[in-house]
């Protein structure tokens, strides 16, 4: 799997969503992306990628892209 | 209820754009709103936390109109059940909300009269009407008092030792019990309340808490839990004094840890024991035994006091033994109501509530929350009525169905006939909690007693296996 797809499918697998919804999808946008998924797409996201989020990050991770960029700029992932 | 003319100057309200209400402008916009709604009726107010939301609620408060508080959230198909069962005169809502007879409104709530003709008729007594179950829609709710709410709000600025300098940010939605409880004891000693939609899980929430100088947060215990996966320990909030906790019993472990980092970083971290049913709190673990006593969720609040009833029906006199914990004070609610024409009936509760906690108290006299004695799970802080799940489910799906489980976490068990899936959202729906609190699980058959009562010792395995 890529770092994209894994990175897709702790969203849809958290979410109960299909990729197509992906792009664009912030935090509230859906009834599950609320504190408790939020809390559950952090923890999937670092056991997809066996890493640690800072606190900041975490609240930084406010959408999609965003999440992309945190991944990126902070904890080396490539996409 | 609020003598907001004692606090003149003092900033009552602090939103997150920016706007900011003092106490003269607050009874002064709070009039405006009572007098659009004119003499004692019933209101249903559909809940933010926005200032136009508190603003209405307080002028209803102040000017004995009856509150029946519902989140804004709530699905219409809920809705409108209730509004037959309850016929309010008015609705106090979010203004992109309001439809029909718009007849006020002010910071971006309306006031709308309904086509309800014929009203309740509503006991003197009554202040305020909360739900005790979240969001399925469940007609009961709880009638509180102007004395219980009033009562209790004091008790509370007493033992948090609340004074005008205190500045709680909102974590907990106002129509839910203990949110409104902040909201209560904070307008009585003339604080600041700090309003936010976002989230503790957002950037945003913390730049808007270190801008504004937050005191203090109450949370559930999922909350805490949340707070701990976030590394929260580490964040730097030189305003912060008070952390509370209610909603249901937190794990002795992250009560410990939050205990610890309270006292290394010169907080307060404070358990607290309450029910709707009792407007809300009935105990504390103050602040200075947090650590001593974790596990624990205190002693009675100033004015009320606790005591155990045994199998028996006789108190509980040695400690480390069960028994069914009983409250007994003046901020115990009147009374259930199921629909309207309740809203006439006085207290029938006399001031003493069985709480349905299964409880023990140890040589110090601190209690220990151990069970519960009715079937119900609190989840995100929200009572889950496990029964009502189960006639919900099987009114939509094809299926025979139990629910069980531990507090944040509940097993649906169902019979073949429906998809897990469908029943897990119809499940999150319903209550309006996140997907991720349900498990649901196909069972040949549930299984059941000669007598046919569910055999939730069997199920019990099954969500202990998925730990």
């Amino acid at each position: 799997m890529t770092n994209l797809e894994k990175y897709d499918s702790a969203f849809t697998e958290t979410f109960g969503i299909e990729r197509g919804q992906l792009a664009g999808l912030k935090y509230q946008d859906i009834e599950a992306w609320d504190s408790v998924g939020h809390m559950s797409l952090t923890a999937a996201l670092e056991e997809a990628f066996d890493i640690m989020m800072e606190t900041d990050d975490i609240i930084d991770l406010s959408s999609y892209e965003a999440g992309m960029k945190i991944l990126a700029e902070k904890y080396n992932v490539e996409f | 209820m609020w003598n907001f003319d004692a606090f003149g100057n003092n900033v009552a309200i602090i939103d997150d754009s920016g706007t900011r209400l003092t106490y003269s402008q607050l009874k002064h916009e709070t009039e405006a709103i009572a007098e659009a709604a004119g003499k004692r009726c019933l209101v249903f107010v559909l809940c933010s936390d926005t200032i136009g939301s508190v603003m209405g609620y307080a002028a209803f408060m102040n000017a004995g109109i009856v509150p029946l508080m519902l989140s804004r959230h709530i699905e219409p198909g809920l809705l409108s059940p209730l509004m037959d069962a309850y016929r309010p005169k008015y609705m106090w809502l979010p203004s992109d909300m309001a439809r029909g007879d718009e007849v006020f409104s002010a910071r971006g709530y309306s006031l709308v009269r309904t086509s309800f003709t014929e009203e309740c008729p509503l006991h003197p007594d009554l202040a305020l009407l909360l739900t005790t179950s979240g969001s399925t829609g469940s007609p009961k709710f709880v009638r509180q008092s102007y004395t219980n709410i009033l009562d209790n709000a004091k008790s509370i600025a007493e033992y948090l030792r609340l004074d005008e300098t205190e500045r709680p940010i909102s974590t907990l939605p106002m129509n839910y019990t203990y949110g409104l409880s902040i909201i209560n004891s904070h307008f009585l000693v003339g604080a600041t309340l700090l309003l936010t939609e976002k989230a503790m899980t957002q950037k945003e929430f913390w730049q808007f808490f270190r801008e504004a100088g937050a005191t203090s947060f109450g949370g559930v215990p999922y909350t805490y839990e949340m707070l701990d996966r976030m590394r929260f320990q580490r964040m730097s909030l030189p305003s912060l004094r008070t952390m509370t906790q209610a909603g249901g019993k937190i794990t002795p472990e992250l009560h410990r840890k939050f205990a610890e980092y309270a006292r290394d970083s010169g907080k307060n971290f404070i358990v607290m024991y309450g029910q709707c049913e009792a407007s809300p709190r009935m105990g504390y673990l103050p602040a200075d035994k947090a650590i001593e006593k974790a596990g624990s969720m205190g002693i009675a609040i100033p004015g009320g006091k606790f005591r155990l009833i045994g199998e028996d029906g006789r108190e509980i006199q040695a400690p480390h033994v069960t028994g069914e914990l009983e409250y007994t004070g003046k901020n115990v609610a009147m009374g259930y109501a199921e629909c309207g024409d309740d809203l006439s009936k006085g207290d029938e509760w006399g001031g003493v509530l069985r709480t349905g906690d299964m409880a023990q108290f140890d040589e110090d006299g601190y209690f220990y929350v151990v069970g519960r004695k009715k079937r119900f799970l609190k989840v995100y802080g929200n009572r889950v009525n496990l029964d009502e799940l189960d006639r919900l489910i099987k009114g939509k799906f094809p299926v025979e169905c139990a629910s069980a489980g531990e507090d944040d976490r509940v097993h649906i068990f169902i019979t073949a006939g429906a998809n897990p899936d469908d029943v897990r959202n119809f499940a999150a729906t319903t209550t309006k909690l996140n997907p991720k609190a349900f498990t649901v699980i196909t069972l040949d058959e549930i299984p059941k007693s000669e007598s046919g009562k569910t055999l939730f010792t069997e199920l019990a395995k099954y969500w202990r296996k998925t730990e």
